[in-house]
């Protein structure tokens, strides 16, 4: 009999009850909340007279909304604070951990999970949000669901599911220097294609993920869902250990022990069989900037924006006109010359620490280019900006120009005050650069966290490599 | 979850293909702490000739004369009429909400988007496809008679018209089941209650270490 994958593996230690037609019940051991879904589960729950199942698996915080600025005074958008409000009362009602806005432990629910050990190996993990995948670092089931499957957790701990495909992604090699996960990340987003892992669970291997520190390998499995697929995987190792070890919500003491015991097996077998695998070189990745509305509209750095009269199909060469039209940027432009006036360094994708201490390893010493109307660097949790701090980190930011903020998920979408103006360009560290996202009419251009500081610096985009 | 049998109702025909979901809730709603009350922002760009949010009483904002749910004579509609594609777009399963709040209780169209059609029956929602010339037959009669009515028997799964026409249609024992009985997918779920405690049983045996 074959092997089985990681996927395998974990699919099948969760499955409660087969239901027949492809489909399980799966309990869920890990159930993350934030303000903007859950308000409705908590009501239906209410509704139905209903309690969650197991209180314990569920962990809250408010992200979405709050504001990144001075929070003494409260949250000034009166829609924002009800439903920040909403979240308080809810768990208070119901017994659910939270950690406040005020809690030096708040920020962004994918930041604070592994950051508090709350995500383990072996775990599901599940969350109203899309990028619930970065939690499949772990080697856990990490996915995304919608506000009714918020309350069906709540109630029952399960959820109805059926099994994905198996894709592997082997990114084969050593990146070169002053390549990061983001980079790979985006690298495979442009190989694959935004549907390119749709129905499927991705498992990253191969040396260069193997090599990857923790934080990076979130960054990369939080962009999985950017290539359409339903999870992102990463195998078990001493680096996955080495990060938990110690964590508030981890195991301790000979519970430790027997947990690294089990952890140690999750990884594909090796004669485990996958639907579909896609190999990438590592050497040829270079520092990625995205020129359109989809994280697959990305290119290298000495690359220049495509142009729409090269390709040969209609339907695709509409689509990047539309994209070109809304970026306001013309065809075969190099993308070096491309100008901006905002800096985001945040968001689930990119805000640990590592993401800092790597902007700020650009920004030493330099400031802001005069053109810059705004560079933000928002710490994905309140223990990374005290972290930054202590390191010094934040005396540089600030040195250079750039304003040090409260964490959340600030101008990754614009649902707080953060956010940018019709027609202005951002590059930007977060996961999507659809229209409007930033804010209407905001034109965004992913990078990774060097790059952004790098552009910062310049007033353009460079290739950090020469900048260092 | 309301059970679903036999509804009879006044029926309103929105004449469009492809309505999406931005079009039946748009965006600034999502901020709604709530799964009520969305009944008045349903299809909120075409109802209204004012822009609007979540703030804005919807009482003093002006409707739009020409739009369907504005005409006196489709006052009280609990069924929709649609055309292909109904509910496409994004999966805000606020469109759904929006729609029942309002009073629907049956939208039939020509096809419906995967996602809509899923999320509404969660929530109570009988989603029937019938085929082209049956949809073009009850527009027809819907616009020419004023407090047209049509009987959805969901057990017979059967839409009568006033005709004395039947137009057979499918679901999916499962889901008809649910519907039916009013049954939400919890409370399906929670049938299986034992299964999910011995699971639990297990795990602590196993994976001690787990919450
Ligand atoms: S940082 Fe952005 S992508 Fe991440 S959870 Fe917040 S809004 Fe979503």
């Amino acid at each position: 009999m074959a092997g089985k994958t990681l996927y395998d593996k974990l699919w099948d230690a969760h499955v409660v009850t087969d239901l027949g037609g492809g489909s399980a019940l799966i309990y869920v051991d890990r159930h993350l909340l934030h303000e903007v879904t859950s308000p409705q589960a908590f009501e239906g729950l209410r509704l139905a007279g209903r309690k969650p199942w197991r209180l314990a698996a569920n962990l809250a915080v408010a992200d979405h909304n709050v504001p990144t600025t001075d929070r003494s005074r409260g949250i000034a958008d009166p829609i924002s604070r009800a439903q920040i409000e909403a979240l308080d009362a809810n768990c208070a009602e119901f017994g659910i951990t939270e950690f406040r806005m005020d809690d030096a432990r708040q920020g962004i629910v994918h930041v604070i999970g592994p950051e508090q050990g709350a995500t383990l190996p072996g775990m599901t993990v599940v969350c109203g949000d899309s990028h619930t995948s970065t939690h499949g670092a772990f080697g856990a089931l990490a996915f995304g669901i919608g506000t009714s499957e918020v309350e069906h957790v709540l109630a029952t701990q399960t959820l109805v599911q059926k099994k994905a495909k198996n894709m592997r992604v082997t990114v084969q090699g050593e990146v070169a220097p002053g390549i990061t996960a983001k980079d790979i990340a985006l690298a495979v987003i442009g190989r694959i294609g935004t549907a390119g892992g749709t129905g499927c669970a991705i498992e990253f291997a191969g040396e260069a993920i193997e090599r990857l520190s923790m934080e990076g390998r979130m960054t990369v499995c939080n962009m999985a869902i950017e290539a359409g697929a339903r999870a992102g995987l990463i195998a078990v190792d001493q680096t996955t250990l080495d990060y938990l070890r110690g964590r508030p919500f981890a195991p301790h003491g000979a519970l430790w022990e027997k947990a690294v015991a089990a952890w140690r097996e999750l990884r594909s077998d090796a004669d485990a069989s996958f639907d579909r695998e896609v190999v990438i070189e590592a050497r040829a990745i270079k520092p990625q900037v995205t020129w359109g509305t989809s994280p697959e509209m990305v290119v290298p750095v000495d690359a220049r924006v495509p142009d729409p009269a090269a390709e040969t199909d209609a339907v695709k060469r509409a689509g990047l006109q539309r994209a070109l039209a809304y970026m306001g940027l013309a065809a075969n432009t190099p993308i070096v010359d491309i100008a901006i006036d905002k800096v985001f360094i945040g968001s689930c994708t990119n805000s640990r620490i590592e993401d800092l201490r790597a902007a700020a390893a650009v920004v030493r010493g330099r400031r802001l280019a005069p053109n810059i109307k705004q560079a933000l660097v928002v710490p994905g949790s309140g223990l990374i900006k005290r972290q930054a701090e202590a390191e010094g980190l934040h005396r540089i930011f600030l040195e250079a120009g750039f304003e040090w903020r409260e964490p959340g998920c600030s101008m990754c979408l614009g649902m707080n005050a953060d956010r940018l103006a019709p027609g202005e360009r951002c590059a930007s560290t977060s996961n999507r650069n659809f229209e409007g996202r930033q804010g209407a009419g905001g034109r965004t251009h992913l990078v990774s966290p060097a790059m952004a500081a790098a552009a910062a610096v310049a007033g353009h985009f460079v290739d950090v490599r020469d900048f260092q | 979850m309301r059970p679903f049998t036999v509804v009879t109702g006044k029926v309103a025909p929105l004449d469009r293909a492809n309505v999406d979901t931005d079009a039946i809730i748009p965006k600034q709603y999502l901020k709604s702490i709530k799964r009520t009350g969305f009944g008045p922002f349903l299809f909120d760009d075409w109802r209204y000739l004012d822009p609007g949010d979540l703030d804005v009483d919807p009482a003093t904002r002006r409707p739009n004369p020409d739009f369907v749910l504005n005409q006196p004579r489709y006052a009280g509609a609990t069924i929709l009429l649609a055309r292909e594609n109904f509910g496409c777009g994004s999966s805000r399963e606020h469109a759904v909400w929006a729609l029942s709040d309002y009073g629907f209780r049956a939208v039939i169209a020509t096809s419906f988007a995967d996602i809509f059609f899923n999320n509404s029956f969660k929530n109570g929602l009988l989603p029937i496809a019938l085929g082209r010339d049956v949809m073009d037959r009850l527009f027809a009669q819907a616009q020419a008679c004023e407090g047209y009515a049509l009987t959805v028997d969901l057990p017979a799964q059967r839409v009568r018209a006033p005709d004395g026409a039947e137009y057979a249609f499918e679901i999916d024992a499962f889901r008809k089941d649910c519907l039916v009985k009013g049954l939400d997918e919890i409370g399906l779920t929670l049938k299986h209650a034992d299964a999910i405690r011995a699971y639990e049983a297990r795990r602590r045996e196993t994976a001690p270490w787990l919450p």
